[in-house]
C-alpha cells in the first residue's frame, strides 16, 4: 500500500504529539497510520484480534474486589488482574493488536525496544505465534538486570540484541529500533511498546489498551452498578494507566497517574533519581513527539532511575502529557520505597505479588487513601515473579 | 558569506564535524583548516544525548563532545570564534532548538555567524515556529528529503527549504558506506524545481563524491568518514581526503554519469 501524502498531519494532544522524525521514517509512519485507520473498523479485523485476546491471552481479566486490601485502606478497592494475561503483564493487548496491524501490511520481520523486558517478552510471544522474524533491543544494563526475561525471548525464538550506545537503557533501546527501521521499514514493523513516541503510536497503542478500561467499566458496573470514585494506574511510557482510563475519560472518575519517584527529586548534569517526567519534567521533544521530559537546561535527556525497569524512563506518552496538563489525570508519585512497601503489601494481604511497576500503583494507595474516595479501582498491570531478585537485592541493601 | 552565494561556485563541498569533539577548543582551528583544505561549507554539528538519525561514528563523537564539556552556549561561543568566509551550517536535534526557544536559537545563529540550520527530526510540517524565527534572522532553514519520500512531498519540501535541498542519499542512518546506490540517483533527478541539491549519508570517498555530482546534485556532503578521522586524531589524513575529494566533485562537474 502506498501513499503520497504531500502533507504527513499528525494527530495532536493539545500541543503535545506529533511528529518529529527523520523524513525517512515519515513515509512509514503514515502508511501505518493509515492501515492502522483503516483496520480499526474493520469487523474482520477486530474479530481475530477478539479471538486471539480471548482464547491467546486469556482475557477478559477479573476485576477482583480486594477485601483485605479494601479494609487496609479504607476504601472499597478493586484490582484490574493484568497480571493475569499471557505473559504476566499488560503489554500483550498492545503487542497483539500491532502484530496484527504488521501482517495486514505484509510485514514479515518484528523488532521492538525494552526496558524491563516485559515488552520485549510480549513481543517475542507475538512472533512466534502469528510467524514474524523478531528481535528486541535491549540496553547492556537491562540486560543485566533482567537475565530471566533476555532467556524467555530467546525460547520463543527473538533475538536480543544488545545496545551499547547512549545510557544503555530504555531510551537507548527505542533510539537503536528507530534507527533500525529507518532501514528495514520496508518489511519491518517497528512494535512500540507504550502510548509513546511520534503519531501515530499514543493512539494506536492506547486504543489496543483500552480493552481493559472497557472490560473494567461493564465489570464494575455490573458489581456496583455505578462508577467508582477513582482509578489508579502507574505510568511508564503510559500504556496501562491510558488503557484503563481511556473508557472513563468523561466520566466523573479521579483518574490517577503513578509515577516513579525513584530516590527522589534529585539530579546531577546527566541524570535523575527518577522517571516522573509528568511531576518533575518540562515540555521537550523525545522519540517523535512534542510531550514532558526529563532534561537539561540545554534539551539533553536526562537518564532516569526507578526501581522498577518499566517505570525507567525519561519520557511520558504525549496524551498523559496533556491530560495532565488540563487537570482531567492528576500526576502522583511514589517513591522506591513506597513501591516495595506496595509490593509486600499486595502479596501478603491478597497473595497477589504485582510487577514493582504495579507496586507504585499500590504503594501510592497505601500512602494516600483518602485520595481514592470511597471506590477505587487500581490497575495491576503485571506479576511480580520478574521482580523477586530485585526486591531480594533492594532488601539487603 | 550566505549560503545562496556560496552555490553559485558550484559543485560544493560540505563537511560537518561535530562541535567539541574532541573538545570545544579545538573545533575552531578544525573548521579553519578544513575550509582551508578546500570546504565550501562547513556544518557544524551540535551533539545531542539521542541522535536518532545517527549511526555509531557520530553518536561516539557526541558523547565524546558532550563529555568535554559542550552545550548550546559553548557552541556558539566555537561557531563565532570559527571566522571562516565560507557559510557555517547548524546541525542537530530539535529538542536542543526547543530547549533555547526557536527564535533565540535563531537568533544567536545569526550573531554567530551560522547561515543555515539542518535539523534532522524535524519535517516541515512540525517546523512552523523555527521556520519564522529563521526568516525573522535571515538563517535558511534547510530540509531533508529520502528515497522513500513520494513525489507529491517531495515538491512540497523543495517549496518548504531554503539555501539547498538536503537529499538523503539511503534509507538508515548516517554512516560511512562504499557505494552510491541508484535510488540516490533516482532521487535527484526527481527533484525539479531549481533549488541547489545536496546529497549526504554515506558518503566517504572521493569517487562517491563525484558520482553523486555527476548524477546531478549541486554538493557532495561528507560527514562519518571525516568524524572518524577526527576521532583517530588523523588530521592531516583529514586535510588531504578534503583536498582529494574537492579535486573529485570539480573534475566531476559537467561530466556525464558513468552509470545511469
Ligand atoms: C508490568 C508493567 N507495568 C507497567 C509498565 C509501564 O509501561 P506503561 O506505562 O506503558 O504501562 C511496564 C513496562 O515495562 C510493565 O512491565
Amino acid at each position: 500500500m502506498k501513499c503520497d501524502t504531500a502533507n504527513a498531519a499528525a494527530v495532536k494532544f493539545g500541543k503535545y504529539g506529533g511528529l518529529f522524525v527523520p523524513e525517512t521514517l515519515v513515509q512509514p509512519i503514515m502508511e501505518l497510520a493509515q492501515a492502522y485507520e483503516r483496520l480499526r473498523s474493520s469487523d474482520d479485523f477486530k474479530d481475530e484480534l477478539a479471538g486471539l485476546l480471548r482464547n491467546f491471552a486469556g482475557r477478559k481479566t477479573p476485576l477482583y474486589h480486594a477485601r483485605n486490601l479494601s479494609r487496609e485502606l479504607g476504601c472499597k478497592t478493586y484490582l484490574k488482574r493484568e497480571d493475569l494475561v499471557h505473559g504476566g503483564a499488560h503489554k500483550l493487548n498492545n503487542t497483539l493488536g500491532q502484530a496484527l496491524v504488521a501482517k495486514r501490511m505484509g510485514k514479515t520481520r518484528l523488532i521492538a525496544e525494552t526496558g524491563a523486558g516485559q515488552h520485549g517478552v510480549a513481543t517475542a510471544i507475538v512472533g512466534a505465534n502469528l510467524g514474524f522474524e523478531t528481535q528486541v533491543y535491549m540496553g547492556e544494563v537491562d540486560i543485566e538486570r533482567q537475565k530471566m526475561n533476555v532467556y524467555r525471548m530467546e525460547l520463543m525464538g527473538a533475538e536480543v540484541i544488545p545496545v551499547r550506545s547512549g545510557s544503555r537503557t530504555l531510551k537507548d533501546a527505542i533510539n537503536e529500533a528507530m534507527r533500525d527501521w529507518a532501514a528495514s521499514f520496508e518489511h519491518t514493523h517497528y512494535l512500540l511498546g507504550t502510548a509513546a513516541g511520534a503519531h501515530p503510536y499514543p493512539t494506536m497503542v492506547r486504543d489496543f489498551q483500552s480493552v481493559i478500561g472497557l472490560e473494567a467499566r461493564e465489570q464494575i458496573l455490573e458489581a456496583e452498578g455505578c462508577l467508582p470514585d477513582s482509578i489508579v494506574a502507574c505510568v511508564g511510557g503510559g500504556s496501562n494507566a491510558m488503557g484503563i482510563f481511556a473508557p472513563f475519560l468523561t466520566d466523573d472518575v479521579r483518574l490517577l497517574a503513578v509515577e516513579a519517584g525513584g530516590r527522589g527529586p534529585g539530579k546531577t548534569d546527566r541524570t535523575a533519581d527518577n522517571g516522573a517526567s509528568l511531576g518533575y519534567g518540562s515540555n521537550g521533544i523525545l522519540h517523535g513527539a512534542l510531550t514532558k521530559i526529563l532534561q537539561d537546561p540545554y534539551g539533553q535527556i536526562l537518564e532516569s532511575y526507578s526501581v522498577a525497569a518499566g517505570l525507567d524512563y525519561p519520557g511520558v506518552g504525549p496524551e498523559l502529557a496533556y491530560l495532565a496538563e488540563t487537570g482531567r489525570v492528576q500526576p502522583k508519585m511514589a517513591d522506591d520505597r513506597t513501591a516495595i512497601r506496595g509490593f509486600r503489601a499486595l502479596s501478603k494481604l491478597e497473595g497477589i505479588i504485582p510487577a514493582l511497576e504495579s507496586a507504585h500503583a499500590v504503594g501510592y494507595a497505601l500512602s494516600e487513601p483518602r485520595a481514592l474516595g470511597e471506590m477505587a479501582i487500581i490497575n495491576i498491570s503485571g506479576r511480580g515473579d520478574k521482580d523477586l531478585a530485585t526486591v531480594m537485592d533492594y532488601e539487603n541493601l | 558569506m550566505k549560503i545562496s552565494e556560496a552555490f553559485q561556485n558550484k559543485p560544493l563541498l560540505i563537511v560537518y564535524i561535530c562541535a567539541g569533539d574532541p573538545t570545544p577548543d579545538a573545533t575552531p582551528d578544525l573548521v579553519r583548516r578544513l575550509v582551508k583544505a578546500g570546504a565550501d561549507i562547513i556544518e557544524l554539528g551540535l551533539p545531542h544525548s539521542d541522535p536518532i538519525a545517527d549511526g555509531p561514528t557520530i553518536q561516539a563523537a557526541a558523547q565524546r563532545a558532550i563529555a568535554a564539556g559542550m552545550n548550546t552556549d559553548v557552541y556558539f561561543d566555537v561557531a563565532a570564534q570559527a571566522d571562516v568566509n565560507v557559510p557555517k551550517i547548524f546541525m542537530g536535534y530539535y529538542n536542543m532548538v526547543y530547549a533555547r526557544g526557536p527564535d533565540r536559537f535563531a537568533l544567536d545563529c545569526a550573531k554567530s555567524g551560522i547561515r543555515g540550520m539542518i535539523v534532522p527530526d524535524l519535517p516541515p510540517e512540525e517546523a512552523g515556529p523555527l521556520h519564522d524565527a529563521c526568516r525573522r534572522y535571515g538563517v535558511d532553514l534547510i530540509f531533508l528529503a529520502s528515497p522513500n519520500t513520494p513525489p507529491e512531498r517531495l515538491h512540497m519540501i523543495e517549496n518548504e527549504t531554503s539555501g539547498f535541498l538536503y537529499l538523503v542519499a539511503r534509507t538508515g542512518v548516517t554512516g560511512a558506506k562504499s557505494d552510491v546506490l541508484q535510488s540516490t540517483r533516482d532521487l535527484i533527478s526527481r527533484v525539479s524545481g531549481d533549488v541547489p541539491k545536496a546529497v549526504g549519508f554515506g558518503i566517504s570517498t572521493p569517487e562517491q563524491a563525484a558520482d553523486v555530482i555527476r548524477a546531478g546534485a549541486d554538493a557532495a556532503i561528507v560527514g562519518s568518514v571525516c568524524v572518524d578521522l577526527i576521532a583517530r586524531g588523523e588530521i592531516e589524513r583529514l586535510e588531504e581526503l578534503v583536498r582529494e575529494m574537492k579535486a573529485a566533485i570539480v573534475g566531476a562537474k559537467g561530466k556525464a554519469p558513468i552509470v545511469c
